[in-house]
């Protein structure tokens, strides 16, 4: 960690967006993670992805679990909303935020240890409900803090740090959330920001559950010949199947790739994924052929990472329970308790 | 663009802009650590090394080092570092005992010097500790030039001049006071091994329009005029003074005057405000004593009665600027002013003058009077005699003067050593990993957000009282720490090894100031526009690494910098490191015998 504060001086030249603020103003307080980390690279593309989209920070909720990547939120979007719950309960506690005010824009971080093992139910269920979230998995396939154990995401075959090999399955978050319902999925790696950052930009506009699973490399426990999410190993096996833009609503649209190459999906915001074919035949929109896809690549120790799955049309949570306009956390007691003579009323309808 | 090398001082030296921009290469930051740690005599013997005039330079220099300054580019103003030199001075000990010893025996070598300022104190300094017996003629009666004839008493105190002056002249050397050289074939005639000609540039320009003649009991050359304030000739100037000219001649003029009862003084330019010589801070000061700047006025005669002096005419310009940019002053059409005084001082320049230099001895000399010197070994076309100061290239100031005095002395001591004066050794330099402990470093890498501190004034209705009173406190040692601390550290350099680099990006997102890309290689006009932030400083180098893992390379822009060092924090394997930079400028003796 880093005992001083980042000073405050900044380049002379640093952009500011149509809200006055440059990125710096969405930073956090100094990481106190070891040096190297992938999450911090995760945090700075949080970072400058809601600096892109201009999105206020008090229009947005940060909420995680416990462990190294649960820590981060401390360390981007200082000044938004936060939240760090108990072990792997993040999933229900941001169901809940979002039932009560659904107009936050909520950031759920996560890592394998609170997501595939001790919360893996709860984050099934926010998964397949429909949650308008976007649900970030810092996945480094080891408990770094408690010294480098396999995680229920070590790829099986893969070795610790002292060499021992790993004989579990590995859980394969973005399969879990293709088979539950997401209805935007992706993978990226901490390492890749071009990638990165517009795959958060496009899961933070998305209605309904997007999650993003970001390979992000240990530097202490899990960066060695063996591991299969280290930085070398990553890149040397890194399969993208498309580059992505977002392109924001109403702005012009420029393509440099040719026809063809090409997709352009329409989100319910109004902005644009334009998605570059990188893959011959891969298919964004086709749920069943990116669970075909991913696991013929997995099973040759390749890593997919992109844009996998898009339902631009989806719908939420609410939606499906058809909640009013007005956030429950808004409406007045008179609509809350509209008293004994409604009560009457709906007790006769259901006589 | 090729990679960075780490091996010559040359990439290092340019990062650390304000020893880069010192002409005497004044290792800035290394003293100002040393006045945040309360270490004042150290800081100051750090400054004599390069600059030999500690306590007058915190007073008076021009600051170069200034305007360099890579804070002023972070935020509004740079570090006062004029002003913590001075600090040093103040708040030294007794430092006599830690100045060189007289030479025990002499060398037999013979050097004469012409002018007893900066440059030939500085030779003399070089020099007589290793032997040489030096005599320096000077035509004042004390030693110390236009340090002491020129800059007024209420900016240095006599006391500052004589201490320093005083280190130089007690390493043993013949002063020759009150004996002005008047015939440089006389004095090669007299057999000394070597000789430096340290004049000056002593002339003032005067002012040749009507009535200058008529007036002349009124109208006084500036520079002359300063001069008989500081030895006493002048006491007291009219109740209504006007000051023609916009250097600092002019500042200390139009200051001095309202010392000695001026009232009423004006300042009155031909260029406009801000194209005027004088330093910012000198116009400041001036400002704040009352004293009024005209711009655009070109005088066009002096007025008189009865043989006396009332006043000056003016044409009013205004600036013009053709396609190339260059100003022309053009009459601007208004019709001309007046301005009634009782005295002027002509303060429009200075120029060298060798009345005493023989023509045809060897020397060679343009329109202007100015020598032909080379500039690096300051040698005229005389092979045994050189040049420096104000002597040499026209007015420039002290500082220059001493950086021509280290050159000069190196010639000379090669010189008489029977060596060649072009061959000049390059200066040593090292580069020490500042690491203490995993994130603990020697200097203090923390950036203060302090803004730039005032140094305090006398009160104005005080100050004017007395010519000799020194007009600025300084900092307190308060005030000098939290002005130390605002310092950058440059010369701690952000090193990077690319065969540890395991491209985390950990550096690239730490940077408070996106001075780090790891981006595709290409030329340096390419990358400059493809960084985090563009690189748009031109004058500030990229450092460039070698090809890494993926085939990128790690591109740093120097410009903005902090050094503060997260970077190095934030790397997990220590490709980078924090490592202070430091530079021996080579001084005559040992140091620029060839190697």
């Amino acid at each position: 960690m880093t005992y001083i504060l980042k000073p405050q001086l900044h380049h002379p030249k640093l952009a500011t967006n149509n809200l006055g603020f440059t990125r710096r103003d969405y930073e956090g307080s100094v990481s106190t993670l070891c040096a190297g980390c992938g999450h911090d690279s995760i945090s700075s593309a949080i970072i400058q992805a809601v600096f892109e989209l201009e999105l206020p920070p008090h229009r947005i909720a940060k909420l995680s679990g416990i462990g190294c990547s649960s820590k981060t939120p401390d360390y981007f979007l200082g000044a938004s909303h936060g939240f760090n719950t108990v072990h792997g309960r993040m999933p229900s506690v941001l169901t809940g935020a979002n039932l009560a005010n659904k107009d936050l824009i909520y950031l759920g971080v996560s890592g394998d240890g609170d997501s595939a093992s001790i919360g893996l139910g709860q984050f099934a269920h926010a998964v397949r409900r429909g949650v308008n979230m976007l649900y970030i998995v810092e996945n480094n396939g080891v408990y770094g803090l408690t010294k480098g154990q396999f995680s229920a995401t070590s790829d099986k075959g893969s070795k610790s740090k002292k060499g021992v090999v790993n004989h579990d399955a590995g859980i394969d978050l973005v399969g879990v959330a293709l088979q539950l319902g997401a209805t935007f999925v992706g993978r990226s790696f901490s390492g890749d920001k071009d990638q990165l950052v517009p795959l958060i930009k496009a899961g933070l506009a998305h209605k309904g559950a997007a999650f993003i699973d970001v390979i992000s490399p240990c530097v202490q426990f899990n960066n060695h010949v063996g591991s299969t999410k280290s930085f070398d190993y990553v890149r040397e096996h890194n399969e993208a199947v498309n580059r992505l833009d977002v392109i924001p609503p109403r702005a012009p649209i420029h393509v440099d790739y040719a026809p063809g190459e090409t997709v352009m999906v329409t989100q319910h915001d109004g902005s644009i994924l334009s998605l570059h074919k990188l893959a011959e035949l891969y298919d964004p929109s086709d749920r069943a052929q990116a669970l075909g896809f991913l696991q013929s690549k997995q099973a040759k120790g390749e890593i997919v990472t992109g844009l996998l799955y898009v339902d631009p049309q989806a719908g939420d949570l609410h939606e499906a329970l058809d909640t009013v306009d007005t956030p429950l956390n808004a409406l007045a007691g008179d609509a809350l308790t509209p008293g004994s003579t409604a009560l009457a009323k709906i007790n006769a309808g259901l006589r | 663009m090729q990679r960075t090398s780490a091996w010559t001082p040359d990439y290092f030296h340019k990062v650390v802009d304000c020893q880069f921009a010192c002409p005497a290469h004044t290792p800035v930051p290394e003293y100002i650590r040393l006045i945040a740690d309360g270490r004042y005599s150290d800081a100051y013997m750090v400054n004599w090394q390069s600059n030999v005039f500690p306590g007058i330079l915190g007073r008076t220099c021009d600051r170069p080092c200034e305007p360099a300054c890579r804070r002023g580019r972070v935020e509004e103003e740079p570090v006062a570092i004029c002003r913590l030199k001075r600090v040093a001075a103040d708040n030294k000990d007794d430092v006599s005992a830690r100045m060189p010893a007289p030479a025990a025996k002499t060398n037999g070598k013979r050097v004469a010097m012409v002018g007893a300022g900066p440059a030939s104190l500085t030779v003399a300094r070089d020099l007589a500790p290793l032997g040489y017996e030096i005599t320096i003629f000077d035509g004042d009666a004390k030693a110390g030039g236009m340090i002491r004839s020129q800059i007024p008493r209420f900016r240095l105190p006599e006391e500052v001049i004589d201490e320093e002056v005083g280190y130089i002249t007690g390493l043993g050397m013949n002063l020759r006071l009150g004996e002005r050289i008047d015939s440089l074939k006389a004095l090669l005639t007299e057999g000394y091994d070597a000789v430096f000609i340290g004049s000056g540039a002593p002339r003032g320009r005067d002012l040749d329009i009507p009535g200058r003649e008529e007036a002349r009991a009124n109208i006084h050359i500036g520079i002359d005029w300063l001069s008989s304030v500081s030895f006493g000739h002048i006491a007291k100037i009219g109740k209504r003074v006007i000051v023609l000219g916009g250097g600092n001649t002019a500042m200390d003029c139009c200051r001095t005057s309202r010392r000695l009862g001026g009232e009423d003084v004006k300042v009155i330019v031909r260029s406009g405000y801000e194209e005027m010589k004088a330093s910012p801070w000198e116009k400041e000061d001036a400002v704040h004593e009352d004293i009024p700047i005209i711009n655009f006025r070109v005088p066009k005669a002096f007025t008189h009665e009865g043989g006396k002096l009332t006043g000056v005419t003016f044409e009013v310009v205004e600036a013009q600027y053709d396609d190339k940019g260059r100003r022309r002053l053009v009459a601007s059409g208004a019709p001309d002013e007046h301005y009634e005084c009782d005295a002027v001082l002509v303060a429009v320049g200075q120029e060298n003058a060798f009345p005493w230099i023989e023509r045809d001895l060897g020397l060679e000399f343009d329109e202007w009077d100015v020598p032909n010197v080379d500039p690096i070994t300051m040698r005229g076309g005389i092979p045994n005699v050189f040049f420096g100061g104000d002597a040499a290239f026209g007015p420039k100031n002290i500082i220059w003067a001493v950086a021509h005095g280290h050159d000069a002395a190196i010639s000379i001591d090669r010189f008489c050593k029977g060596e060649d004066v072009a061959d000049r050794p390059p200066p040593e330099f090292s580069l020490i990993s500042q690491k203490m402990g995993i994130h603990e470093w020697s200097y203090d890498n923390d950036i203060a957000n302090d803004r730039r501190y005032r140094v305090p004034l006398r009160e104005k209705a005080v100050a004017l009282k007395n010519v000799k009173m020194e007009v600025e406190l300084g900092f307190d040692r308060e005030t000098g720490y939290k002005e130390a601390e605002r310092c950058l550290n440059c010369d701690v350099q952000t090193v990077f090894a690319d065969n540890l680099c395991i491209e985390c990006d950990a550096c690239e997102d730490i940077c408070p100031v996106d001075c780090i890309t790891f981006t595709k290689e290409t030329d340096e006009a390419d990358l400059r526009t493809r960084l985090k932030a563009p690189a748009l400083n031109l004058t500030q180098d990229l450092y460039v690494s070698g090809a890494l893992k993926t085939g990128r390379v790690m591109v740093k822009d120097e410009d903005v910098c902090l050094h503060c060092g997260l970077c190095a924090e934030r790397c997990p394997t220590g490709a980078w490191d924090m490592q202070r930079f430091t530079l021996e400028m080579t001084h005559a003796g040992a140091a620029c015998q060839s190697r």
